[in-house]
Protein backbone atom coordinates (compact mmCIF):
# COMPACT_ATOMS: atom_id res chain seq x y z
CA UNK A 1 0.00 0.00 0.00
CA UNK A 2 1.18 3.58 -0.40
CA UNK A 3 4.93 4.13 0.13
CA UNK A 4 5.39 4.97 -3.52
CA UNK A 5 6.55 8.24 -2.03
CA UNK A 6 8.76 10.42 -4.17
CA UNK A 7 8.12 8.50 -7.35
CA UNK A 8 5.36 10.51 -8.90
CA UNK A 9 3.55 8.89 -11.77
CA UNK A 10 5.89 10.41 -14.28
CA UNK A 11 7.10 8.70 -17.39
CA UNK A 12 10.67 8.33 -16.30
CA UNK A 13 11.91 4.78 -15.89
CA UNK A 14 13.44 3.76 -12.55
CA UNK A 15 16.33 1.95 -14.16
CA UNK A 16 17.67 2.02 -17.69
CA UNK A 17 20.19 -0.42 -19.12
CA UNK A 18 21.88 0.83 -22.25
CA UNK A 19 23.86 -1.55 -24.41
CA UNK A 20 25.26 -3.49 -21.45
CA UNK A 21 28.04 -5.93 -22.23
CA UNK A 22 30.33 -7.85 -19.99
CA UNK A 23 33.09 -10.09 -21.17
CA UNK A 24 35.54 -12.14 -19.19
CA UNK A 25 38.53 -12.06 -21.47
CA UNK A 26 37.42 -13.80 -24.64
CA UNK A 27 34.42 -15.31 -22.97
CA UNK A 28 31.21 -13.30 -23.23
CA UNK A 29 29.04 -12.92 -20.12
CA UNK A 30 26.32 -10.77 -21.61
CA UNK A 31 26.10 -8.75 -24.79
CA UNK A 32 24.38 -5.51 -25.68
CA UNK A 33 21.46 -5.71 -23.26
CA UNK A 34 19.07 -2.77 -23.36
CA UNK A 35 15.84 -2.34 -21.43
CA UNK A 36 13.92 0.00 -19.18
CA UNK A 37 12.33 -0.79 -15.85
CA UNK A 38 9.59 1.34 -14.33
CA UNK A 39 8.65 1.76 -10.68
CA UNK A 40 6.50 -1.09 -9.42
CA UNK A 41 7.32 -3.29 -12.38
CA UNK A 42 8.50 -6.89 -12.11
CA UNK A 43 10.89 -8.05 -14.79
CA UNK A 44 11.88 -11.70 -15.13
CA UNK A 45 15.13 -12.71 -16.81
CA UNK A 46 14.90 -16.32 -17.97
CA UNK A 47 17.23 -18.62 -19.82
CA UNK A 48 19.21 -21.77 -19.27
CA UNK A 49 22.22 -21.79 -17.01
CA UNK A 50 25.23 -20.15 -18.59
CA UNK A 51 23.07 -17.79 -20.62
CA UNK A 52 24.41 -14.73 -18.78
CA UNK A 53 21.48 -14.07 -16.43
CA UNK A 54 23.51 -13.80 -13.25
CA UNK A 55 26.23 -11.76 -14.95
CA UNK A 56 23.56 -9.36 -16.11
CA UNK A 57 22.14 -9.07 -12.61
CA UNK A 58 25.54 -8.34 -11.12
CA UNK A 59 26.26 -5.70 -13.73
CA UNK A 60 22.86 -4.09 -13.19
CA UNK A 61 23.37 -3.97 -9.43
CA UNK A 62 26.80 -2.41 -9.74
CA UNK A 63 28.72 -5.39 -8.40
CA UNK A 64 30.46 -5.94 -11.72
CA UNK A 65 31.72 -3.21 -13.96
CA UNK A 66 30.28 -3.47 -17.49
CA UNK A 67 32.74 -3.77 -20.37
CA UNK A 68 30.47 -1.51 -22.38
CA UNK A 69 27.22 0.33 -21.90
CA UNK A 70 25.81 1.88 -18.75
CA UNK A 71 23.12 1.63 -16.12
CA UNK A 72 21.17 4.73 -15.17
CA UNK A 73 19.13 4.75 -11.98
CA UNK A 74 16.65 7.37 -10.83
CA UNK A 75 17.52 8.12 -7.22
CA UNK A 76 14.98 8.93 -4.52
CA UNK A 77 15.52 12.62 -5.09
CA UNK A 78 14.44 12.16 -8.70
CA UNK A 79 17.89 12.66 -10.22
CA UNK A 80 18.92 10.04 -12.78
CA UNK A 81 22.50 8.93 -12.14
CA UNK A 82 24.88 6.71 -14.04
CA UNK A 83 25.89 3.94 -11.63
CA UNK A 84 29.50 4.20 -12.73
CA UNK A 85 29.56 7.83 -11.55
CA UNK A 86 28.54 6.96 -7.98
CA UNK A 87 31.23 6.91 -5.35
CA UNK A 88 31.76 3.83 -3.22
CA UNK A 89 29.96 5.42 -0.26
CA UNK A 90 26.96 6.41 -2.38
CA UNK A 91 26.80 2.97 -3.92
CA UNK A 92 26.84 1.30 -0.53
CA UNK A 93 24.18 3.62 0.76
CA UNK A 94 22.00 2.94 -2.28
CA UNK A 95 22.52 -0.77 -1.79
CA UNK A 96 21.30 -0.77 1.75
CA UNK A 97 18.47 1.72 1.49
CA UNK A 98 16.87 1.93 -1.92
CA UNK A 99 17.88 -1.50 -3.18
CA UNK A 100 17.65 -5.07 -2.05
CA UNK A 101 19.53 -8.12 -3.24
CA UNK A 102 18.19 -11.59 -2.57
CA UNK A 103 20.76 -14.30 -3.13
CA UNK A 104 19.90 -17.81 -4.18
CA UNK A 105 21.92 -19.11 -1.25
CA UNK A 106 20.66 -17.39 1.91
CA UNK A 107 23.98 -17.98 3.67
CA UNK A 108 25.45 -15.36 1.32
CA UNK A 109 22.84 -12.79 2.17
CA UNK A 110 22.55 -13.37 5.91
CA UNK A 111 24.89 -13.24 8.85
CA UNK A 112 24.47 -16.81 9.95
CA UNK A 113 25.94 -16.41 13.43
CA UNK A 114 23.91 -13.44 14.67
CA UNK A 115 20.24 -13.49 15.60
CA UNK A 116 17.40 -12.95 13.16
CA UNK A 117 16.60 -9.67 14.86
CA UNK A 118 20.11 -8.35 14.29
CA UNK A 119 20.00 -9.59 10.69
CA UNK A 120 16.88 -7.58 10.00
CA UNK A 121 18.09 -4.64 12.08
CA UNK A 122 21.52 -4.37 10.43
CA UNK A 123 20.35 -2.10 7.63
CA UNK A 124 18.52 0.11 10.09
CA UNK A 125 21.61 0.43 12.27
CA UNK A 126 23.70 1.13 9.19
CA UNK A 127 21.49 4.10 8.33
CA UNK A 128 21.74 5.46 11.84
CA UNK A 129 19.06 3.85 14.03
CA UNK A 130 20.37 3.84 17.58
CA UNK A 131 17.36 2.79 19.63
CA UNK A 132 17.39 -0.88 20.54
CA UNK A 133 13.67 -1.09 21.32
CA UNK A 134 12.63 0.43 18.02
CA UNK A 135 15.06 -1.68 15.99
CA UNK A 136 13.80 -4.79 17.68
CA UNK A 137 10.13 -4.00 17.17
CA UNK A 138 10.79 -3.25 13.50
CA UNK A 139 12.51 -6.63 13.25
CA UNK A 140 9.63 -8.44 14.96
CA UNK A 141 7.18 -6.66 12.70
CA UNK A 142 9.04 -7.87 9.64
CA UNK A 143 9.28 -11.43 10.92
CA UNK A 144 5.49 -11.36 11.16
CA UNK A 145 5.20 -10.14 7.62
CA UNK A 146 7.35 -12.93 6.25
CA UNK A 147 5.52 -15.46 8.40
CA UNK A 148 8.32 -16.33 10.79
CA UNK A 149 7.26 -16.97 14.37
CA UNK A 150 8.20 -13.91 16.44
CA UNK A 151 9.57 -16.15 19.17
CA UNK A 152 12.43 -16.96 16.83
CA UNK A 153 13.67 -13.37 16.74
CA UNK A 154 16.67 -14.15 18.97
CA UNK A 155 17.63 -17.36 17.18
CA UNK A 156 20.44 -17.36 14.67
CA UNK A 157 19.53 -18.32 11.08
CA UNK A 158 21.82 -21.31 11.54
CA UNK A 159 18.88 -22.90 13.35
CA UNK A 160 16.38 -22.03 10.60
CA UNK A 161 15.11 -24.24 7.80
CA UNK A 162 15.94 -23.38 4.18
CA UNK A 163 12.57 -21.76 3.52
CA UNK A 164 12.74 -19.68 6.71
CA UNK A 165 16.23 -18.50 5.85
CA UNK A 166 15.07 -17.32 2.48
CA UNK A 167 12.11 -15.50 4.03
CA UNK A 168 14.42 -13.92 6.60
CA UNK A 169 16.70 -12.76 3.80
CA UNK A 170 13.73 -11.11 2.15
CA UNK A 171 12.73 -9.37 5.39
CA UNK A 172 16.29 -8.15 5.87
CA UNK A 173 16.21 -6.60 2.43
CA UNK A 174 12.80 -5.01 2.66
CA UNK A 175 13.14 -3.39 6.08
CA UNK A 176 14.41 -0.11 4.64
CA UNK A 177 11.56 -0.02 2.11
CA UNK A 178 13.68 -0.28 -1.04
CA UNK A 179 12.19 0.64 -4.40
CA UNK A 180 14.13 -1.94 -6.38
CA UNK A 181 14.98 -5.51 -5.44
CA UNK A 182 17.29 -7.82 -7.37
CA UNK A 183 16.56 -11.51 -6.94
CA UNK A 184 18.85 -14.27 -8.10
CA UNK A 185 16.90 -17.53 -8.26
CA UNK A 186 15.20 -16.87 -4.90
CA UNK A 187 13.36 -20.19 -5.02
CA UNK A 188 16.28 -22.31 -6.17
CA UNK A 189 17.26 -25.08 -3.81
CA UNK A 190 13.90 -25.19 -2.04
CA UNK A 191 11.45 -28.04 -2.29
CA UNK A 192 8.26 -27.52 -4.23
CA UNK A 193 5.81 -26.82 -1.42
CA UNK A 194 8.21 -24.37 0.22
CA UNK A 195 8.72 -22.71 -3.15
CA UNK A 196 5.01 -22.23 -3.56
CA UNK A 197 4.69 -20.61 -0.16
CA UNK A 198 7.65 -18.33 -0.79
CA UNK A 199 6.31 -17.25 -4.16
CA UNK A 200 2.95 -16.53 -2.63
CA UNK A 201 4.59 -14.39 0.01
CA UNK A 202 6.80 -12.60 -2.49
CA UNK A 203 3.88 -11.82 -4.74
CA UNK A 204 1.96 -10.34 -1.82
CA UNK A 205 4.87 -8.18 -0.68
CA UNK A 206 5.77 -7.01 -4.17
CA UNK A 207 2.27 -5.76 -4.84
CA UNK A 208 1.72 -4.40 -1.36
CA UNK A 209 4.94 -2.38 -1.37
CA UNK A 210 4.87 -1.52 -5.06
CA UNK A 211 8.39 -2.88 -5.51
CA UNK A 212 10.22 -2.93 -8.76
CA UNK A 213 11.91 -6.31 -9.09
CA UNK A 214 14.43 -7.82 -11.46
CA UNK A 215 14.23 -11.55 -10.92
CA UNK A 216 16.58 -14.02 -12.50
CA UNK A 217 15.21 -17.51 -12.82
CA UNK A 218 15.35 -20.62 -14.93
CA UNK A 219 11.92 -21.61 -13.64
CA UNK A 220 9.29 -20.35 -16.05
CA UNK A 221 6.56 -20.88 -13.45
CA UNK A 222 8.24 -18.26 -11.25
CA UNK A 223 8.34 -15.83 -14.14
CA UNK A 224 4.69 -16.51 -14.93
CA UNK A 225 3.56 -16.05 -11.35
CA UNK A 226 5.50 -12.91 -10.42
CA UNK A 227 6.50 -10.89 -13.42
CA UNK A 228 4.86 -8.41 -15.72
CA UNK A 229 7.50 -8.57 -18.36
CA UNK A 230 10.03 -11.23 -19.32
CA UNK A 231 13.26 -11.16 -21.22
CA UNK A 232 14.75 -14.36 -22.57
CA UNK A 233 18.52 -14.74 -22.75
CA UNK A 234 20.67 -17.10 -24.72
CA UNK A 235 24.41 -17.04 -25.13
CA UNK A 236 24.64 -13.73 -23.32
CA UNK A 237 22.18 -11.89 -25.56
CA UNK A 238 18.51 -11.02 -25.17
CA UNK A 239 16.67 -12.94 -27.86
CA UNK A 240 13.11 -12.12 -26.96
CA UNK A 241 11.29 -9.75 -24.64
CA UNK A 242 7.75 -8.67 -23.98
CA UNK A 243 4.81 -9.13 -21.66
CA UNK A 244 5.22 -12.33 -19.68
CA UNK A 245 2.00 -13.91 -20.88
CA UNK A 246 2.83 -13.05 -24.43
CA UNK A 247 6.34 -14.44 -24.29
CA UNK A 248 5.34 -17.64 -22.54
CA UNK A 249 2.08 -18.33 -24.37
CA UNK A 250 3.11 -17.21 -27.81
CA UNK A 251 6.87 -17.43 -28.08
CA UNK A 252 8.34 -16.10 -31.25
CA UNK A 253 11.89 -17.41 -31.18
CA UNK A 254 12.60 -21.06 -31.76
CA UNK A 255 14.69 -21.20 -28.59
CA UNK A 256 11.92 -19.72 -26.45
CA UNK A 257 9.47 -22.21 -27.93
CA UNK A 258 11.86 -24.95 -26.94
CA UNK A 259 12.24 -23.53 -23.46
CA UNK A 260 8.50 -23.24 -22.93
CA UNK A 261 7.75 -26.68 -24.27
CA UNK A 262 10.47 -28.26 -22.19
CA UNK A 263 8.59 -27.61 -18.95
CA UNK A 264 7.26 -30.83 -17.51
CA UNK A 265 3.47 -30.85 -17.32
CA UNK A 266 2.41 -30.39 -13.72
CA UNK B 1 79.63 -8.10 9.91
CA UNK B 2 80.55 -5.61 12.53
CA UNK B 3 77.23 -4.11 13.47
CA UNK B 4 77.21 -1.80 16.46
CA UNK B 5 76.55 -3.81 19.54
CA UNK B 6 74.67 -1.20 21.48
CA UNK B 7 72.03 1.41 20.72
CA UNK B 8 69.97 3.40 23.16
CA UNK B 9 66.69 1.61 23.98
CA UNK B 10 67.42 -1.53 21.95
CA UNK B 11 66.08 -0.49 18.52
CA UNK B 12 68.38 1.08 15.92
CA UNK B 13 67.80 4.72 15.02
CA UNK B 14 66.35 4.05 11.57
CA UNK B 15 63.70 1.79 13.06
CA UNK B 16 62.85 4.40 15.66
CA UNK B 17 62.46 7.04 12.95
CA UNK B 18 60.12 4.73 11.07
CA UNK B 19 58.04 4.15 14.20
CA UNK B 20 58.01 7.87 15.04
CA UNK B 21 56.71 8.65 11.57
CA UNK B 22 53.89 6.17 12.12
CA UNK B 23 53.19 7.72 15.53
CA UNK B 24 53.03 11.22 14.06
CA UNK B 25 50.62 10.07 11.43
CA UNK B 26 48.52 8.30 14.06
CA UNK B 27 48.34 11.47 16.14
CA UNK B 28 47.33 13.46 13.08
CA UNK B 29 44.43 11.07 12.37
CA UNK B 30 43.03 10.16 15.80
CA UNK B 31 41.88 6.54 16.01
CA UNK B 32 43.19 5.57 12.57
CA UNK B 33 45.32 2.43 12.45
CA UNK B 34 48.66 3.25 10.84
CA UNK B 35 50.62 0.29 9.47
CA UNK B 36 54.27 0.11 10.47
CA UNK B 37 57.14 -2.28 9.93
CA UNK B 38 56.99 -4.04 13.26
CA UNK B 39 60.29 -5.63 14.32
CA UNK B 40 61.11 -8.85 16.05
CA UNK B 41 61.56 -8.13 19.73
CA UNK B 42 63.31 -10.31 22.31
CA UNK B 43 59.95 -11.41 23.71
CA UNK B 44 57.02 -13.39 22.35
CA UNK B 45 54.06 -11.85 20.55
CA UNK B 46 51.29 -11.23 23.02
CA UNK B 47 53.69 -9.99 25.67
CA UNK B 48 53.69 -6.43 24.49
CA UNK B 49 55.99 -6.29 21.47
CA UNK B 50 53.96 -3.41 20.01
CA UNK B 51 53.99 -1.40 23.22
CA UNK B 52 57.70 -1.98 23.72
CA UNK B 53 58.50 -0.71 20.22
CA UNK B 54 56.43 2.44 20.74
CA UNK B 55 58.06 3.03 24.12
CA UNK B 56 61.54 2.48 22.65
CA UNK B 57 60.82 5.00 19.89
CA UNK B 58 59.66 7.78 22.22
CA UNK B 59 61.95 7.13 25.18
CA UNK B 60 64.54 9.77 26.02
CA UNK B 61 67.33 9.55 28.60
CA UNK B 62 65.49 11.94 30.96
CA UNK B 63 62.26 9.94 30.93
CA UNK B 64 60.94 8.06 33.93
CA UNK B 65 59.27 4.80 32.97
CA UNK B 66 56.44 2.95 34.69
CA UNK B 67 55.11 -0.37 33.38
CA UNK B 68 51.88 -1.97 34.53
CA UNK B 69 50.18 -5.22 33.71
CA UNK B 70 46.54 -5.48 34.82
CA UNK B 71 47.16 -2.34 36.86
CA UNK B 72 49.93 -3.99 38.79
CA UNK B 73 53.60 -2.98 38.84
CA UNK B 74 54.88 -6.28 40.16
CA UNK B 75 53.71 -8.96 37.74
CA UNK B 76 56.19 -10.79 35.53
CA UNK B 77 55.43 -8.90 32.35
CA UNK B 78 55.65 -5.49 34.02
CA UNK B 79 58.85 -6.32 35.88
CA UNK B 80 60.64 -7.68 32.84
CA UNK B 81 59.71 -4.83 30.52
CA UNK B 82 60.80 -2.33 33.18
CA UNK B 83 64.09 -4.18 33.57
CA UNK B 84 64.48 -4.37 29.81
CA UNK B 85 64.47 -0.58 29.46
CA UNK B 86 66.50 -0.03 32.63
CA UNK B 87 69.15 -2.20 31.02
CA UNK B 88 69.01 -1.13 27.37
CA UNK B 89 68.38 2.60 27.94
CA UNK B 90 69.52 3.19 31.49
CA UNK B 91 66.43 5.26 32.20
CA UNK B 92 64.94 5.76 35.64
CA UNK B 93 61.97 3.57 36.45
CA UNK B 94 59.23 4.04 38.98
CA UNK B 95 56.03 2.51 40.20
CA UNK B 96 54.53 5.89 41.07
CA UNK B 97 52.03 7.09 38.50
CA UNK B 98 52.62 10.75 39.30
CA UNK B 99 56.40 10.47 38.86
CA UNK B 100 56.33 8.68 35.52
CA UNK B 101 56.62 10.43 32.17
CA UNK B 102 55.95 7.31 30.11
CA UNK B 103 53.58 4.62 31.32
CA UNK B 104 53.38 1.42 29.35
CA UNK B 105 50.28 -0.60 30.12
CA UNK B 106 48.44 -3.74 29.31
CA UNK B 107 44.71 -3.47 30.15
CA UNK B 108 44.46 -0.77 32.77
CA UNK B 109 44.58 2.99 32.81
CA UNK B 110 45.93 4.24 36.17
CA UNK B 111 43.31 5.51 38.61
CA UNK B 112 45.23 8.73 39.25
CA UNK B 113 44.48 11.35 36.61
CA UNK B 114 47.20 11.72 33.99
CA UNK B 115 48.87 15.01 33.19
CA UNK B 116 49.94 16.74 30.00
CA UNK B 117 53.60 15.77 30.31
CA UNK B 118 52.78 12.06 30.47
CA UNK B 119 52.38 9.51 27.66
CA UNK B 120 50.37 6.34 28.05
CA UNK B 121 51.49 3.46 25.80
CA UNK B 122 49.09 0.54 25.35
CA UNK B 123 50.03 -2.99 24.34
CA UNK B 124 47.43 -4.07 21.83
CA UNK B 125 46.79 -7.67 20.76
CA UNK B 126 44.03 -7.04 18.19
CA UNK B 127 43.74 -3.49 16.86
CA UNK B 128 40.79 -4.10 14.54
CA UNK B 129 37.44 -3.54 16.31
CA UNK B 130 35.54 -5.12 13.43
CA UNK B 131 37.71 -8.24 13.25
CA UNK B 132 35.24 -10.75 14.65
CA UNK B 133 32.34 -9.26 12.74
CA UNK B 134 34.00 -8.98 9.36
CA UNK B 135 37.01 -11.24 8.87
CA UNK B 136 38.19 -9.67 5.59
CA UNK B 137 40.82 -7.03 6.27
CA UNK B 138 40.26 -5.45 2.83
CA UNK B 139 36.62 -4.99 3.77
CA UNK B 140 37.22 -3.59 7.27
CA UNK B 141 39.65 -1.03 5.85
CA UNK B 142 36.99 0.05 3.40
CA UNK B 143 34.48 0.28 6.22
CA UNK B 144 36.82 2.54 8.20
CA UNK B 145 37.45 4.66 5.13
CA UNK B 146 33.72 5.14 4.57
CA UNK B 147 32.87 5.41 8.29
CA UNK B 148 30.53 2.49 7.63
CA UNK B 149 30.08 1.32 11.22
CA UNK B 150 26.56 -0.12 11.36
CA UNK B 151 28.06 -3.54 11.92
CA UNK B 152 29.53 -2.51 15.26
CA UNK B 153 26.04 -1.90 16.54
CA UNK B 154 24.97 -5.31 15.30
CA UNK B 155 27.36 -6.74 17.87
CA UNK B 156 25.96 -4.57 20.65
CA UNK B 157 22.41 -5.44 19.55
CA UNK B 158 23.34 -9.10 19.74
CA UNK B 159 24.64 -8.60 23.28
CA UNK B 160 21.37 -7.09 24.43
CA UNK B 161 19.29 -9.73 22.63
CA UNK B 162 21.22 -12.48 24.40
CA UNK B 163 21.97 -11.03 27.80
CA UNK B 164 19.51 -8.20 28.30
CA UNK B 165 22.29 -5.64 28.48
CA UNK B 166 25.50 -4.80 26.62
CA UNK B 167 27.65 -7.61 27.93
CA UNK B 168 30.92 -6.50 26.36
CA UNK B 169 33.12 -5.75 29.36
CA UNK B 170 36.50 -5.20 27.77
CA UNK B 171 37.71 -4.08 24.35
CA UNK B 172 34.57 -2.00 24.33
CA UNK B 173 34.43 -0.08 21.02
CA UNK B 174 34.78 3.69 21.10
CA UNK B 175 34.45 6.42 18.52
CA UNK B 176 37.42 8.77 18.51
CA UNK B 177 36.97 12.44 17.64
CA UNK B 178 33.62 11.67 16.03
CA UNK B 179 35.22 9.73 13.21
CA UNK B 180 37.08 6.44 13.63
CA UNK B 181 35.77 3.51 15.62
CA UNK B 182 38.63 2.14 17.67
CA UNK B 183 39.29 -0.88 19.80
CA UNK B 184 40.76 0.29 23.12
CA UNK B 185 42.31 -3.18 23.28
CA UNK B 186 41.71 -5.32 26.33
CA UNK B 187 41.18 -2.45 28.73
CA UNK B 188 38.08 -3.01 30.87
CA UNK B 189 35.21 -0.77 29.85
CA UNK B 190 35.47 0.70 33.33
CA UNK B 191 38.45 2.67 32.00
CA UNK B 192 36.81 3.90 28.79
CA UNK B 193 35.62 7.21 30.29
CA UNK B 194 39.20 8.00 31.32
CA UNK B 195 40.25 8.08 27.67
CA UNK B 196 37.85 10.89 26.95
CA UNK B 197 39.48 14.36 27.01
CA UNK B 198 42.53 12.86 28.69
CA UNK B 199 45.35 15.38 29.18
CA UNK B 200 48.02 12.82 28.34
CA UNK B 201 48.90 11.51 24.89
CA UNK B 202 47.71 7.91 24.41
CA UNK B 203 49.58 5.65 21.97
CA UNK B 204 48.60 2.13 20.98
CA UNK B 205 51.05 -0.39 19.53
CA UNK B 206 50.15 -3.78 18.08
CA UNK B 207 53.35 -5.71 17.29
CA UNK B 208 52.02 -8.84 15.68
CA UNK B 209 49.40 -6.94 13.68
CA UNK B 210 51.86 -4.17 12.79
CA UNK B 211 49.57 -1.26 13.61
CA UNK B 212 49.97 1.93 15.61
CA UNK B 213 47.14 4.26 16.56
CA UNK B 214 46.74 7.19 18.90
CA UNK B 215 44.44 9.46 20.85
CA UNK B 216 45.92 12.98 21.06
CA UNK B 217 45.43 14.90 24.32
CA UNK B 218 41.99 16.40 24.92
CA UNK B 219 40.25 14.34 22.24
CA UNK B 220 36.68 13.13 22.55
CA UNK B 221 36.34 9.38 23.00
CA UNK B 222 32.77 8.11 23.07
CA UNK B 223 31.79 4.56 23.94
CA UNK B 224 29.23 3.23 21.47
CA UNK B 225 25.78 2.40 22.81
CA UNK B 226 22.04 2.56 22.16
CA UNK B 227 19.76 5.40 23.22
CA UNK B 228 17.73 3.05 25.40
CA UNK B 229 20.76 1.05 26.56
CA UNK B 230 23.38 3.69 27.34
CA UNK B 231 26.99 2.89 28.09
CA UNK B 232 27.49 2.03 31.74
CA UNK B 233 30.66 1.76 33.70
CA UNK B 234 30.14 -1.16 36.01
CA UNK B 235 30.34 -0.67 39.74
CA UNK B 236 31.59 -2.97 42.43
CA UNK B 237 29.53 -4.00 45.43
CA UNK B 238 32.23 -3.45 48.01
CA UNK B 239 35.16 -1.07 48.47
CA UNK B 240 38.77 -2.22 48.19
CA UNK B 241 39.58 -4.50 51.12
CA UNK B 242 43.01 -2.92 51.60
CA UNK B 243 42.57 0.81 51.08
CA UNK B 244 38.82 1.22 51.20
CA UNK B 245 38.57 2.98 47.85
CA UNK B 246 35.09 2.72 46.42
CA UNK B 247 35.77 4.34 43.07
CA UNK B 248 38.42 2.02 41.70
CA UNK B 249 38.58 -1.10 39.59
CA UNK B 250 38.88 -4.19 41.79
CA UNK B 251 40.54 -7.57 41.34
CA UNK B 252 39.24 -10.68 43.02
CA UNK B 253 41.94 -12.43 45.04
CA UNK B 254 41.43 -15.98 46.27
CA UNK B 255 42.87 -16.23 49.79
CA UNK B 256 42.41 -19.90 50.67
CA UNK B 257 40.85 -23.11 49.38
CA UNK B 258 37.66 -22.76 51.40
CA UNK B 259 36.02 -20.00 49.40
CA UNK B 260 37.80 -17.12 51.10
CA UNK B 261 38.39 -14.19 48.82
CA UNK B 262 38.82 -10.48 48.85
CA UNK B 263 38.45 -7.63 46.41
CA UNK B 264 41.38 -5.26 46.15
CA UNK B 265 42.38 -2.39 43.88
CA UNK B 266 43.84 -3.58 40.61
CA UNK B 267 45.97 -0.41 40.47
CA UNK B 268 48.61 -1.33 43.06
CA UNK B 269 50.22 2.11 43.12
CA UNK B 270 46.87 3.78 43.71
CA UNK B 271 46.12 1.37 46.54
CA UNK B 272 49.53 1.80 48.19
CA UNK B 273 49.53 5.56 48.04
CA UNK B 274 46.07 5.67 49.57
CA UNK B 275 47.21 3.44 52.41
CA UNK B 276 50.37 5.50 52.93
CA UNK B 277 48.32 8.66 52.92
CA UNK B 278 45.85 7.47 55.54
CA UNK B 279 48.37 5.65 57.71
CA UNK B 280 46.19 4.85 60.68
CA UNK B 281 42.92 5.26 58.88
CA UNK B 282 39.80 3.19 59.31
CA UNK B 283 40.89 0.82 56.58
CA UNK B 284 39.05 -2.43 56.42
CA UNK B 285 42.25 -4.30 55.73
CA UNK B 286 42.28 -6.25 58.99
CA UNK B 287 38.63 -7.14 58.97
CA UNK B 288 38.77 -9.28 55.88
CA UNK B 289 40.40 -12.61 56.17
Amino acid sequence: MTMQTAAPEDDRPLLVAEGLSKSYGRHVGCRDVTFELYAGEVLAVVGESGSGKSTLLQVLSGQLEPSAGRVVYTMRDGVARDLASLGEAERRFLFRTDWGYVHQDPTLGLRMAVSAGANVGERLMAVGWRHYGRIRSAAVDWLDRVEIDRDRVDDAPKTYSGGMRQRLQIARNLVTRPRLVFMDEPTGGLDVSVQARLLDLLRGLVFELGLAVIIVTHDLAVARLLSHRTIVMKGGAVIESGLTDQVLDDPREAYTQLLVSSVLPA
Amino acid sequence: MSAPTYNFAYLDEQTKRMIRRAILKAIAIPGYQVPFASREMPMPYGWGTGGVQVTAAILGSADVLKVIDQGSDDTTNAVSIRKFFAKTAGVATTTRTAEATIIQTRHRIPEAPLAAHQVLVYQVPIPEPLRFLEPRETETRKMHALADYGLMHVKLYEDIARHGHIATTYAYPVKVDGRYVMDPSPTPKFDNPKMNQCAALQLFGAGREKRIYAIPPHTSVVSLDFEDHPFERYRFDAPCALCGASDGYLDEVITDDRGGRMFVCSDTDHCESRRDGAKSGTSASETVR
